[in-house]
């Protein structure tokens, strides 16, 4: 379904991605896994257009992606939805106007309608009743839900999700990745998913690709990754400060 | 020497850049305003914004800068012998000069700040990321609004202003200082064409242009966190008010 086929990017004098290769399969769980600061929000942005590469290609069935206009793009965004890593809520709006903002912006839908969708999109991540709180009353957690929700308001193709777990408790970090998987298992949707943490990448992943100095050095299933030889993936995976990705 | 060359440099690059974005932004922001759909509800939520919730700030403002140019003119113009000028001295300046400029200095105080910390925490906590991946352009949802409000209202402020200002002048001339009312409604009369309050309110549209495009400019382009959303303000309100000052003198010298 996407396909990135040697996508190189830098900026100023440092290369962030390298000659990038990744597949990833419709209606699966890709997980994209790499130490911070390793290009892997980098990547997620040129997969919907957020950035242009220097080189290289993004296949969104056969069309590349990097060549496109602006309008063209708008229009294959309208198939994506995205969960930020900080959930990017409209600070101005309430969780109801957040979670329709898509809904409101591209359909004429009228608003008995919006609210059943809004109401349906929030009982699918595990919420209720609050429609009409603002974000800055919300947990980290809850964020994070209202974020999903607005990502899957226009029942997108695929759903990108970057760092769906940073800055949440063990215990929340799993619910999420339950949500997750449910969500995905419901929806038949893509996801891909740029994380570092590892007990939700084996939790929900079919697939596993690691991204380091800018490429992917290793990619597979979860028991191909976990048996792995890979040096680099095997000290990523294991946590460990020596080995060969330096830390610096 | 070496040195200062290449900061002088850099610096120049710095703003030929900046005036290059503001241009670019500027032509987008208006080409958007015409591509349908109008999003109505947005532009009358930033005309609020911009227009009515600086009211106050305004009729304070000319409240007492008509009474003060009263005070003043009055003690100067009676070694004249002609007090009676005093009201068309206040309507004139008011309507010319003070009402449009002190109205875009104030504006650029309260929404022009405003505006450059409500994008540039959007933008650093990727919220206008999220609208590029949702298929809607940032420029047409929050600047193009922005300035359309700042276009429309800052005439809307500026004659509240002057109409403050004169009031206050009346009441310093005519209640304090005892001139004589039909004097001073009659000589204002007089003295002020129709001419002089629209050229300024031409001022101020301009001027309502000015602000909220830097503002959006600076909101827009923030870098950093909480730091980079302080000095967007503090650069959109410093380039707001400099470049009020700056085009007041070109648009007076052509208008007056």
């Amino acid at each position: 379904m996407i396909k990135i086929i040697d996508l190189k990017k830098s900026f100023n004098s440092k290369k962030v991605l390298d000659g990038a290769n990744l597949e990833v399969e419709k209606g699966k769980i890709t997980v994209i896994i790499g130490r911070s600061g390793e290009g892997k929000s980098v990547l997620i942005k040129h997969i919907i257009g957020l950035l242009r590469p220097d080189s290289g290609e993004i296949l969104l069935d056969g069309h590349d992606i990097t060549k496109m206009t602006e309008r063209e793009l708008n229009e294959v965004r309208r198939r994506f939805g995205m969960l930020f890593q900080g959930a990017a809520l409209f600070d101005s709006m309430t969780v109801g106007e957040n979670v329709s903002f898509p809904l409101r912006e591209h359909t004429e839908m009228p608003e008995d309608d919006l609210k059943k969708v809004i109401k349906e999109k929030l009982r699918k991540v595990g919420l209720k009743d609050i429609e009409n709180m603002m974000p800055a009353d919300l947990s980290g957690g809850m964020k994070k839900r209202v974020g999903l929700a607005r990502a899957i308001a226009m029942d997108p193709e695929i759903v990108l999700f970057d760092e769906p777990t940073t800055g949440l408790d063990p215990v929340m970090s799993d619910n999420v990745a339950t949500l997750i998987l449910d969500t995905q298992r419901d929806l038949k949707t893509t996801y891909i998913v740029i994380t570092h943490d590892i007990p939700l990448t084996y939790k929900i992943a079919d697939k596993i690709a690691m991204l380091h100095e800018g490429k992917i050095v290793e990619e597979g299933a979860v028991e191909y990754m976990k048996a792995s030889p890979n040096p680099i993936l095997r000290q990523f995976l294991e946590g460990r400060a020596e080995g060969p990705i330096k830390v610096f | 020497m070496r040195e200062f060359f290449e900061r002088l440099g850099k610096r120049a690059g710095m703003i030929v850049s900046s005036a290059g974005g503001i241009a670019i932004m500027l032509f987008q922001a208006v080409i958007w305003i015409f591509v349908p759909p109008l999003k109505l509800r947005n532009i009358f939520k930033q005309m609020e914004f911009v227009g009515v919730k600086s009211l106050f700030v305004v009729v304070l403002t000319g409240a007492f800068t008509g009474a003060v140019l009263a005070l003043q003119s009055y003690n100067a113009l009676k070694r004249f012998g002609a007090e009676s000028l005093v009201g068309p001295t206040v309507a004139l300046s008011m309507a010319r000069e003070l009402g449009p400029v002190l109205t875009g200095l104030m504006v650029t105080g309260r929404a022009g700040s405003a505006m450059a910390t409500e994008l540039g925490t959007m933008r650093v906590t990727e919220q206008i990321d999220a609208l590029y991946t949702m298929a809607v352009n940032p420029i047409k949802y929050l600047v193009s609004p922005r300035i359309l409000a700042g276009i429309l209202m800052m005439p809307v402020l500026a004659v509240i202003t002057d109409f403050v200002g004169v009031l206050g002048g009346y009441f310093v001339g005519v209640k304090m200082l005892g001139i004589n009312s039909g004097v001073y409604i009659g000589r204002t009369v007089d003295f002020v064409k129709p001419s002089d309050i629209f050229d300024g309110l031409i001022k101020a549209s301009v001027f309502g242009l000015i602000l909220s495009l830097v503002a959006c400019y600076h909101g827009f382009n923030t870098i950093g966190g909480a730091a980079g959303v302080g000095e967007s303000a503090t650069k959109s309100v410093v380039l707001g008010c400099v470049m009020i000052l700056i085009s007041d003198y070109f648009l007076t010298s052509v208008m007056f």
